[in-house]
């Protein structure tokens, strides 16, 4: 079961590059939406046994990630006419080196870390952390609205894959919860899209700067 | 009982949604917040041998720092939709549907905020405080305010991640030891000597990070003054005195486990370094600030700044800060409402056009000025009590240099706040003034005077309930291991 994890957290990780280094939105959600999926899935795995509650929250998230959101940022993309993301702030090639110099601090970082007994060999910590990390590298790095909606996606699943470790801590309910508003601040983001192409024609968010000091 | 003061407002925001008529349905905001009003006090200050408030096996929780925040968010509510009515009816352009269910909406989160005991749960009810604010920021429509709606839902968005990963180290932190994980307050609490001290210290930074970013501590305080800038005075008035208490409420819950446990030195050090960076932030951003809505929001971030700041001294510090919550609130409702009249009156916020307030709007020019005084700590309105205990309590520990910076502080938010304020309300109101036909009403003036009136009250007096209420809450956060 371990092998079989581990295969799917260097998939999660292969999975963060592509969302770093490709400048066509519709790759980037297709992409997370793939990391999302594959994370949902480990509800299944975690206990090694099958269960209610594992399978009813495998269910949830995958259709929230793997379906629901990727169609909404579609539809947010369509209407907004935009395919790519032009001129980051921190260029692909950058991003790219910047991603994986994250990821091998994270690596290197998580041996350092006091964990449980079990947890040292898997690579669930380091995988955690560098998803969050590329999370943040496109919340900052990129202009396009669409484009920071998928950074917080990616910061939410490295931090859903850290809750894998402890989810004895989160009860089912909570879990639905997190995922309930994490489908609405997205559906939110995505009406709030619309309007920014609406008013401005365009979703760069280089247009959001009226307001300063 | 708890589920009623959560579902209540629910069931209010549904009858706001279902509700045909734009112009009768913002008085469902006065009804709906007096019977929720009503509500709390019965919890708050139960008759003798009532049963607690709890919940879902006990996940929700009112204790006593919870009934102090709850109490502040429902007057608080209630006054500002006393106000609604009288706004909304100005805005008749507007359709309000979304804006009253959304109010109402807010309110159930903030109550869910201040009963959950389950970490997880607060998490998700301080998420969906923000998730159901949003809307209420876009409310004017316009390029700007969708600017600072989206500042607004990202930054507080992605800060609330944070706080989601620092809950989950905190129950790592229980998990790294052998114990069984859990994000259960009261069994961290009893568990917090135990726990893994690396662990707990990284969720204390996050946490701090997370809630602290929804209550607009400096460094992460950006989206507040284009969010309170852009949004109408009664929104700025529900989440300067409302979401952000609740937001603080939380930070005292992870400080409460951090007293408790390996981090308490830590913790407190932090905060009081959050606390004066916060000040000197708001400090700097108001000297000459022409905008009258992101002058109260940065005061918004002094004032977050004083309550961490008065819990991270401890001690005394700890009543005059929990004290300063509820005076925060009050002035921040006479605040930004008389600010939203202003607005109204001139047709901007800036100090440009809006001089000589007092020719034109007597009522809120007086309410804005002597709001300022208050806010800014001058006797005899409350704030100043609040300060004074927690300067008090930071000289008893002998922390001279402290107490001078906060001064210092206070001093200059004073003086940079009060050029800007008295020249609005002095002077000789400039041509366009006038025009937009907007004086003192009734209705927009009754919540003003009343915010004002209690702020008064407060400094002069500190009802014996509240007080025991208040040394009860500063007693349950003070417990040392």
């Amino acid at each position: 079961m371990h092998q079989v994890m581990d295969l799917l957290l260097i998939v999660v990780l292969a999975l963060n590059f592509v969302a770093l280094g490709v400048s066509r939105i519709r790759a980037v959600i297709t992409a997370v939406a793939a990391q999302g999926v594959v994370i949902g899935l480990f509800p299944l795995f975690v206990h090694g046994q099958f269960e209610l509650g594992g399978v009813l929250l495998a269910l949830v998230s995958v259709g929230l990630k793997g379906v629901v959101i990727p169609r909404l940022l579609h539809h947010a993309m369509r209407e907004a006419e935009i395919q790519h993301e032009i001129a980051p702030v921190v260029g692909f090639t950058n991003s790219l080196l910047l991603g994986a110099i994250g990821t091998g601090l994270a690596l290197a970082f998580s041996d350092t870390l006091p964990l449980a007994a079990g947890h040292a060999e898997s690579l669930f910590v380091p995988a955690s952390l560098s998803t969050a990390w590329t999370g943040f590298l496109l919340l900052t790095s990129r202009r396009k609205a669409i484009m920071q909606v998928l950074g917080y996606l990616l910061l939410e699943n490295g931090i859903f894959l850290f809750g894998m470790l402890l989810l004895e801590a989160m009860p089912f309910l909570v879990e639905i919860g997190v995922l309930l508003d994490l489908f609405t601040g997205v559906f939110v983001m995505g009406i709030i899209i619309h309007q920014i192409s609406r008013e401005f024609a365009s979703t760069s968010t280089a247009n959001l700067e009226l307001l300063k000091e | 009982m708890a589920y009623l003061l959560i579902g209540f407002p629910l069931l209010m925001a549904a009858a706001c949604f279902a509700c045909p008529w734009d112009r009768w349905r913002p008085w469902l905001l006065p009804l709906g917040a007096l019977a929720q009003l009503a509500m709390v006090f019965a919890v708050v200050f139960p008759a003798p041998g009532a049963a607690g408030v709890s919940g879902l096996n006990d996940w929700l929780l009112l204790d006593a720092p919870g009934k102090v925040v709850l109490a502040v968010v429902s007057v608080q509510f209630f006054l500002c939709s006393l106000y609604a009515p009288g706004y909304l009816a100005l805005r008749r352009d507007r359709p309000n549907r979304v804006f009253c269910a959304n109010c109402f909406c807010t309110l159930a989160m903030m109550t869910l905020v201040t009963l959950a005991h389950h970490l997880g749960l607060m998490w998700v009810a301080v998420e969906a405080t923000t998730l159901v604010s949003a809307p209420l920021l876009y409310f004017n429509r316009n390029a700007r305010s969708l600017e600072a709606t989206w500042k607004y839902l990202l930054i507080s968005s992605v800060g609330i991640a944070l706080a989601l990963f620092g809950s989950f180290f905190l129950a790592y932190s229980s998990l790294a030891v052998g114990l069984e994980s859990t994000l259960l307050f009261e069994q961290l609490v009893a568990d917090a000597g135990r726990l893994s001290s690396p662990w707990l210290h990284a969720a204390f930074v996050l946490l701090l990070i997370g809630y602290g970013t929804k209550m607009g501590l400096a460094p992460m305080h950006t989206w507040k003054p284009d969010a309170y800038g852009e949004a109408p005075g009664l929104v700025g008035a529900l989440m300067a005195g409302g979401v952000t208490s609740c937001a603080f409420l939380a930070i005292l819950r992870i400080y409460r486990i951090c007293q408790a446990g390996a981090a308490a030195e830590f913790s407190r050090e932090m905060m009081v370094v959050v606390g004066l960076l916060s000040m000197a932030v708001a400090a700097i951003f108001m000297a000459r600030q022409r905008d009258l809505k992101r002058l109260l929001a940065y005061s918004s971030v002094e004032h977050m700044g004083v309550l961490v700041l008065g819990v991270g001294i401890g001690g005394l510090a700890v009543y005059g800060a929990l004290l300063h919550v509820i005076n925060n609130a009050l002035a921040k409702g006479a605040l930004f409402l008389s600010a939203g009249n202003l607005h109204r009156a001139f047709g901007s916020k800036f100090t440009d056009s809006v001089r000589g307030a007092l020719g034109v709007a007597p009522v809120s020019a007086a309410v804005f000025a002597a709001g300022f005084l208050a806010i800014t700590g001058s006797p005899p309105f409350g704030p100043f009590v609040s300060e004074l205990t927690i300067i008090n309590a930071a000289m008893g520990d002998g922390r001279f240099l402290l107490v001078a910076a906060f001064l210092a502080l206070l001093a200059i938010v004073f003086i940079g706040m009060g050029s800007t304020v008295l020249a609005v309300v002095q002077g000789e109101p400039g041509p366009e003034a006038g025009q937009t036909g907007f004086c003192d009403r009734f209705n927009t003036s009754v919540p003003i005077v009343l915010f004002l009136a209690l702020l008064l009250g407060i400094g002069i007096y500190v009802p014996a309930p509240v007080e025991s209420l208040l040394r009860e809450a500063a007693a349950v956060l003070e417990v040392r291991r």
